[in-house]
């Protein structure tokens, strides 16, 4: 289980200004490698423990569950409620659906008027006369062969007596082909798994699962139970979420309310190693900057408005037509393409007053040839601004990747140098542990331009910046060791000069989290706009 | 079109042949399995003079899945149909009826969704039977729909596109 150790590690990589290294338990033979680490909590080795304990104030408890704790968990809370009421499995898992798995509510209700709870989710057979004649109608349902029975939907039937029928606790049946079908729409046509009715209509009483998987083919009965499961997650109050991970079905339980991410950001991080926010679903790190913040700073980026910023500060319209124009070289003199109107390029007014002076617009300190300047200045400054954080927003991005890389062919050329010379593999594992931490901290360092965009400017801003920029140069240090070439003699140089500088970037990275996290909850920091709130 | 929707279908218009349709309610047209017409007459309503003409049209999902209904506007077989001004229904003879989606239980037939839908022109003519299933009752007074020409406008040809909502179940 080395992974549950390692997504311990990394849940508890900032404690106070202590180095705890991540991934350093993931391999037991590194962990004795490293002198220079320092583990001082055993804790840190009690493995398979699913709830991570409290490193560090800005560290949320969460577990992760994977799809047989799911259905275990969804198993042993309806035992429970079967146990208090004396209910049938499939009757209780019913009622749980019906309160959103909601235990506490469903006992409160069920105790104080079974018959009206029972009748509300459809357990309780109808009143119809259909249900009355039927004597059988508490007998478990199954599926039987009934002497001259016509199926309503299909007219199947009459004296042919093969066919098999099927009648819920209301006691209308049908024939198992129409139930099948019936059970396929919903499962497979919209997805339905929380209620599935008798098909008669103003019939509301629910298949149980076991009559489901009695009629429908077992792929089926498989999705139907892929859905429940979902909407177990779903509906469940507690604080269920769905790793984002590709392909990784595993579920997150995590304690956050809305109110907390004004000062806290949940990350969590599944066991497939996927970092995710509890609180806004994105799906990555986004320390340190808030929920709020992330969420601004995505739609910022996706929008369309940073285009319509560009145009504001490349382009005119045209006095006449409202056209708009990007000049792209030429003279001032501006002829629109679109209502042949001819104007000055600089100070907007008539062509026609210019005379021949077309290099040199006379009229430049007009009134109104300055208010537009002023105003293009004005855009062209706020495009500016975001351009110089988006751009080192996207370059850590970008060269987060290319560290990447980079080290995938360090990776080769390690391999081979194992092989070739007399190093060991612990001896050549210096670069992956780097690689890690760079691209960690580039993550950081990526939330904190979008962080920074939104600040006011105040000194302890600066504080914030100078925080940032010591991890940028440690991390551009850093990135700088890894492209060095590799030959056998200077590695074991490069190596202690390597695993300075990562321990180096680590403690960096950790102190600008801790006073930025901590500044989040001193609510230090002031923002030039107003944070939207995801409570 | 799968085996039951056939079978059931064949055996509803075996039915209607043999028995007869429900008063005021006459079949047009049922050569295409598919998609039969029935004319229908709202007997002591205020539709009682217009000339209204139900369409249907099932897919092979039908009866688990409810069939597209509306009323037919335009020419058929020499006679020219509108849709009712009714607040429930469109005037592209689009159907709000609960009916016709979420109400729909495939225990209902064509038979049951005409006398609905008859019954909801008429305030004379109730189906206690099927009272609950009606969102459509009984109707006072000519009008269109609040939101039709919005609707109109966008509507997808199919009714059964729509996402319907059932903003008031009085009339």
């Amino acid at each position: 289980m080395s992974d549950d150790s390692d997504n311990y590690m990394d849940a508890a990589s900032f404690e106070g200004s202590d180095i705890v290294e991540d991934y350093q338990s993931s391999n037991p033979s590194e962990a004795f490698s490293d002198d220079d680490v320092e583990i001082e909590d055993n804790e840190a080795f009690i493995v398979n423990e699913p709830v991570k304990p409290k490193k560090s104030k800005f560290d949320v408890d969460y577990k992760v569950y994977d799809i047989n704790d799911i259905i275990s968990n969804q198993q042993s809370e309806t035992e429970q409620v079967c146990s208090i009421f004396g209910l049938q499995r499939q009757d209780a898992t019913i009622l749980l659906r019906h309160f959103g798995w909601n235990r506490e509510k469903l006992i409160e209700r069920y105790s104080e008027d079974p018959e009206r709870i029972l009748k509300q989710v459809g357990l309780a057979p109808g009143t119809s006369a259909s249900a009355q004649s039927d004597s059988r109608a508490n007998s478990p349902v199954r599926l039987k062969r009934v002497k001259g029975f016509t199926c309503e939907i299909c007219f199947t039937g009459s004296e042919d007596t093969s066919t098999q029928t099927l009648a819920l606790a209301c006691g209308h049946r049908f024939c198992s082909d129409c139930w099948k079908m019936h059970c396929e729409e919903k499962i497979s046509g919209q997805g339905e798994s929380r209620k599935i009715e008798c098909m008669q209509g103003d019939c509301q009483t629910v298949m149980s699962e076991q009559v489901i998987s009695q009629v429908v083919p077992e792929y089926i009965f498989q999705r139907y139970q892929t859905l429940a499961n979902k909407t177990y997650v779903e509906d469940n109050r507690r604080g269920l979420r769905f790793c984002p991970g590709p392909d990784c079905g595993n579920v997150i339980e995590c304690q956050v309310r809305g109110s907390d991410l004004e000062s806290l950001i949940p990350i969590v991080v599944c066991k497939c190693g996927q970092a995710s926010c509890f609180g806004c679903s994105f799906s990555g790190d986004h320390r340190p900057a808030l929920c709020g913040v992330t969420k601004l700073w995505v739609k910022k980026c996706e929008d369309d408005s940073e285009t319509a910023n560009w145009i504001s500060a490349n382009t005119k319209e045209c006095p006449r037509c409202h056209s708009t124009i990007e000049k792209n070289g030429g003279c001032n003199h501006m002829t629109c393409r679109k209502c042949r109107h001819e104007w000055c390029w600089i100070c907007m007014g008539d062509w026609s007053a210019h005379g021949t002076s077309y290099y040199n617009c006379n009229r430049f300190e007009d009134k109104s040839g300055k208010d537009a300047r002023d105003g293009q200045q004005k855009s062209r400054v706020s495009l500016e601004r975001y351009l110089h954080y988006y751009n080192r927003f996207s370059n850590h991005e970008q060269s987060a990747r290319l560290d990447q890389e980079l080290y995938a062919k360090t990776e080769r050329k390690m391999d081979e140098m194992q092989r070739s010379t007399s190093l060991t593999w612990i001896e050549v594992q210096f670069v992956k542990k780097a690689v890690e931490t760079v691209t960690k901290c580039r993550m950081t360092l990526k939330w904190t331009y979008a962080m920074a965009y939104y600040l006011d400017r105040n000194s302890m801003t600066e504080l914030f910046e100078d925080n940032q920029a010591d991890l940028e140069k440690a991390v551009e240090n850093l990135s700088e060791l890894l492209e060095k070439p590799l030959d056998v003699e200077t590695i074991p140089e490069l190596r202690s000069q390597m695993q300075n500088a990562t321990n180096y970037v680590k403690s960096r990275q950790n102190i600008l989290l801790e006073d930025t996290l901590q500044g989040h909850m001193e609510d230090r920091w002031s923002y030039h706009i107003t944070i939207p709130s995801l409570a | 079109m799968s085996f039951l929707a056939t079978k059931r279908l064949s055996k509803e218009l075996k039915d209607l042949n043999d028995k007869g349709c429900p008063t005021g309610i006459q079949l047009l047209q049922s050569d295409d399995l598919h998609k039969w017409i029935f004319e229908l007459e709202a007997y002591d309503s205020i539709y009682s003079d217009d000339k209204l003409a139900l369409m249907f049209r099932f897919s092979g999902q039908y009866p688990i899945d409810s069939p597209a209904v509306q009323f037919v506007v335009g020419e058929l077989e020499g006679a020219t149909y509108k849709a009712p001004v009714h607040p429930h229904v469109y005037s592209n003879g689009h159907i709000c009826a609960s009916i016709l989606s979420d109400g729909w239980s495939p225990v209902l037939n064509v038979s049951a969704v005409c006398l609905t839908i008859q019954s909801s022109m008429s305030h004379e003519f109730t189906q206690p039977s099927l009272s609950s299933h009606s969102v459509l009752t009984s109707c006072k007074s000519k009008q269109l729909p609040p939101d039709n020409d919005r609707y109109v406008a966008r509507a997808p040809e199919n009714p059964k596109k729509t996402r319907w909502e059932f903003h008031d179940d009085t009339v």
